[in-house]
C-alpha cells in the first residue's frame, strides 16, 4: 500500500476526456514522477490530488483517508503541501513572515482568531521560521519583500514553505519550469537534499527529462489522460512504448 | 508599553496628545479675527473628527487589510445608531447601554452581510455590500418605518418609557443623553486672551473610546491575525495550499470593521440623539472609503487623518460663501474682485465637493498611499537636504586641513 493511492481516475471537461482509469501508487518515502507529453493530463491530476478539481469517477485515497470532497486548506492539512510551476508566495510580505505563515497553519490550524497577541511575541514560530530560512540559505534575505527576490529564491522560499509544514506528501508541479540552468541544477540538489534528509515523499511532474532522471527512483508515464507504464527509470529509459509515446522518434 | 514596541507606543502616544489638545490645537485663531472661520475647535465638528476617525479606523482593517473593498459600510453605521436611539428611548438616557447595543447589533448584521457577500471577491463583493446596504437603506426609509420612523429619522419624544430613567425632565423637556450623569453636551469655555477653547465631554468621551479604538487595531495589525488578514490581501492561492481557510479570516476582518462602524453609529446618536436613513446611503459608504484611500489605506494613522482632512473641508469650506469672498478681496480693484470671486465661487460653498474632488485625484495620482506617503516624502526630503547640508559642511571644511 502506497502513501497516495490513485484508483481508477477519470475526470472529463465537456467532450475532452481528460484523464480516464488513471491507477498510481505513490510509495512512501521515494521520489515519484510523473511525466508525459503536453496535453496528457499531468496538471489535471495533480489538481485531482490537491482539491482543486474533484474527479467524476474512482478515488484517491492518502495515508488511508479519502481527499474526494475535501477543499484544499483541508487536503494540506491532512499532510500534502504543493509547489506552484510559478512560485505561489505573499509577495507583499517580507520573507520572515512567508515563512512564518505556514508555521502558523501548522500550530493554530486552518483558522485561529488570534488578533490580540503580537507576532514578535510568538517565539516557537519566530525561531521555527528563522531555522527554516536559514536551512534555505536565505537567511540574509529575511526582510526583503518576496516579491523583490529573483524567480531561483522564490522557488526556493516556496519550498522552504512547504516544508516547514512538515508534510508528509510534497507535490511539485513543474518545479524548473522556465528557469536557467544553474537554477534548475540548484533546484534538483535542494530536492536531492530534501529527500536525503527528510522523511518524507515526493511527487514530481516535469517535463524535463534531465530533472526526471536526476531525482526519480519510479516513474510513471502519462499519456493522453491514462498511465502508460510505471516503472524504474532505467526501465523507463529502454522501453519502446514510451519513447514513441513521449520522446518520439528523434529520441 | 501596552504590548506595543517602541515606534506604535510613540505614535500612540502623539495621537493621544493631538486628541486631548485637540480643542487648542483646532483653535489656532483669535475669536474676533478674519480667520476664525477656519477654527475647527468647537464640539460638534471635533466630535464628528474622532466619530468619522473610529469609522474609518475599523473599515481600514477591512480595506487596508484584507483588500476587500465594501462599499455598504454606511449600512453598520446606520444600525448602529438605530440600536443606540432605540436604547435612549427605551431603557435610560446613558450612553454606555446604547453604544454597546449598537457595537452587537451592528457586528450581527455585519455577520449576516459578511456571510453572503464574502462568498465572491473583488468588485462582486463591492457589488454585493453596496447592494446589501442600499436596500437597507430603503428598508429603513419605507417598510420599517414603525422602528426606523422613515423620513423623518427616529427622534426621542416625551411619551418614550425609558424605564431607567425619566419619559420628561422637571421642566416637561425631553431628558439629554449621559455618561451616568455627565451630560454630553455641558462644555466647558476657557477664554484666554482673545481666544476662547470649548471642552466638551460627549468630544472627550469619543476622544477616548477612539483612543482605545486605535490601540486595539494597532494590536490587530501587529497580530498573527492582522498578518494572515495580510496574507489574505496578497495571494488567497497560496493560503488555501497552506492549510488555511480564507472565509473565516475575511470573515472576522469583516465583523470586527462593522463593529467599529456600528460602534461610530452609537456614539453619532449619544452626541446629538436622532437616527436617520441617510446615514445609511451609498454616498456615506463612499466616504469612508475616500477617507481611508485619502489618508493612506493599509496604514494605522492613514484613516484618522482622512477622515479629520475630509470632514475639516466638508464643514469650513462649505461655510465660505460669496460675501465672505468679496470682504478677503475687497483690497482688489472692484472690476476684479469681482472675476477673482466668480472664478473661486464654484469651489466654496456648497461647491466644496469640487475641491475636495480635486483634492482627491491629486492625492490618488501623485501619493498613492495617501497623506501618509506625503508626510514620509517630505520626512525623507528633510533628512536627505540634511545630510547634504552635513556633507556640504564637511566637503568645506576638507580643504581647510
Amino acid at each position: 500500500m502506497g502513501i497516495l493511492e490513485v484508483k481508477d481516475v477519470g475526470k472529463r471537461f465537456g467532450g475532452l476526456q481528460a484523464l480516464s482509469n488513471v491507477n498510481l501508487s505513490v510509495q512512501e518515502n521515494s521520489v515519484h514522477a510523473i511525466i508525459g507529453p503536453n496535453g496528457a493530463g499531468k496538471s489535471t491530476l495533480l489538481n485531482c490530488l490537491v482539491g482543486k478539481l474533484i474527479p467524476d469517477t474512482g478515488s484517491v485515497m492518502f495515508d488511508g483517508q479519502s481527499v474526494l470532497g475535501r477543499a484544499p486548506y483541508e487536503i494540506n492539512q491532512m499532510g500534502i503541501s504543493r509547489v506552484f510551476q510559478t512560485p505561489e508566495i505573499f509577495g507583499d510580505l517580507t520573507v520572515l513572515e512567508n515563512m512564518m505563515i505556514p508555521c502558523f497553519a501548522k500550530r493554530d490550524g486552518a483558522f485561529e482568531l488570534n488578533a490580540l497577541s503580537a507576532v514578535l511575541r510568538q517565539k516557537d514560530i519566530l525561531q521555527k521560521a528563522e531555522h527554516m530560512l536559514e536551512e534555505m540559505n536565505m537567511a540574509d534575505k529575511r526582510h526583503m519583500h518576496a516579491a523583490a527576490m529573483s524567480r531561483g529564491d522564490k522557488r526556493r522560499l516556496e519550498i522552504g514553505m512547504c516544508l516547514s509544514q512538515e508534510p508528509r506528501l510534497l507535490l511539485l508541479d513543474e518545479p524548473t519550469a522556465g528557469m536557467a540552468r544553474a537554477d534548475t541544477n540548484n533546484t534538483i540538489d535542494l530536492l536531492k537534499q530534501i529527500s536525503d534528509e527528510r522523511d518524507i515523499t515526493i511527487a514530481i511532474i516535469e517535463h524535463d527529462m534531465h530533472v526526471v532522471f536526476s531525482l526519480a527512483n519510479r516513474i510513471t508515464v502519462l499519456a493522453q489522460g491514462t498511465p502508460l507504464v510505471e516503472d524504474d527509470p532505467q526501465n523507463i529509459r529502454g522501453n519502446p512504448k514510451v519513447r514513441e509515446a513521449y520522446l518520439g522518434e528523434s529520441a | 508599553m501596552f504590548g506595543l514596541d517602541k515606534k506604535d507606543t510613540s505614535m500612540l502616544i502623539i495621537v493621544a496628545i493631538l486628541t486631548l489638545f485637540a480643542p487648542f490645537i483646532l483653535n489656532p485663531f483669535p475669536t474676533e479675527s478674519a480667520m476664525a472661520q477656519f477654527n475647527a475647535g468647537y464640539p460638534d465638528l471635533m466630535q464628528r473628527f474622532v466619530i468619522f476617525g473610529i469609522f474609518a479606523i475599523g473599515f481600514n482593517i477591512l480595506f487596508g487589510l484584507t483588500g476587500y473593498l465594501s462599499f455598504g459600510h454606511a449600512a453598520f453605521l446606520g444600525v448602529g445608531s438605530y440600536s443606540a436611539v432605540w436604547m435612549f428611548k427605551l431603557i435610560g438616557m446613558n450612553v454606555i447601554p446604547a453604544i454597546m447595543l449598537s457595537v452587537i447589533v451592528a457586528g450581527l448584521f455585519a455577520l449576516l452581510i459578511g456571510f453572503v457577500s464574502l462568498r465572491r471577491s473583488g468588485i462582486y463583493f463591492s457589488i454585493l455590500t453596496l447592494a446589501f446596504a442600499q436596500m437597507s437603506f430603503n428598508l429603513a426609509y419605507s417598510v420599517l418605518t414603525p422602528i426606523t420612523n422613515g423620513e423623518t429619522g427616529l427622534q426621542l419624544t416625551l411619551e418614550d418609557p425609558r424605564v431607567l430613567g425619566v419619559s420628561a425632565t422637571a421642566d416637561g423637556s425631553i431628558p439629554v443623553t449621559n455618561l451616568f450623569g455627565l451630560e454630553m453636551r455641558s462644555t466647558f469655555e476657557l477664554a484666554l486672551g482673545p481666544w476662547a477653547f470649548q471642552f466638551n465631554a460627549g468630544y472627550y468621551l469619543c476622544a477616548l473610546i477612539m483612543l482605545a479604538a486605535f490601540y486595539l487595531a494597532i494590536r490587530i495589525f501587529r497580530s498573527p491575525f492582522g498578518m494572515m488578514l495580510r496574507a489574505v490581501k496578497s495571494n488567497q492561492q497560496r493560503m488555501n495550499y497552506t492549510g488555511l481557510n480564507t472565509r473565516p479570516y475575511t470573515l472576522a476582518a469583516f465583523v470586527i470593521s462593522g463593529m467599529y462602524a456600528g460602534l461610530a453609529g452609537g456614539l453619532m446618536a449619544s452626541m446629538d440623539p436622532l437616527a436617520g436613513a441617510e446615514r445609511m446611503q451609498w454616498t456615506a459608504s463612499g466616504e469612508v472609503v475616500l477617507m481611508t484611500i485619502l489618508g493612506g489605506a493599509g496604514t494605522l494613522i492613514g484613516p484618522v487623518l482622512g477622515a479629520g482632512f475630509i470632514k475639516y473641508f466638508e464643514n469650513i469650506f462649505s461655510k465660505i460663501n460669496d460675501n465672505v469672498l468679496h470682504t478677503w478681496f475687497s483690497f482688489l480693484p472692484d472690476g476684479m474682485e469681482d472675476a477673482v470671486v466668480f472664478i473661486i465661487h464654484p469651489f466654496i460653498g456648497k461647491g466644496w465637493h469640487l475641491t475636495l474632488g480635486i483634492l482627491f485625484m491629486l492625492v490618488v495620482i501623485f501619493l498613492p498611499g495617501g497623506l501618509v506617503e506625503g508626510g514620509q516624502r517630505i520626512k525623507g526630503w528633510l533628512s536627505r537636504r540634511k545630510a547634504k547640508d552635513s556633507g556640504k559642511a564637511a566637503g568645506e571644511t576638507n580643504p581647510a586641513e
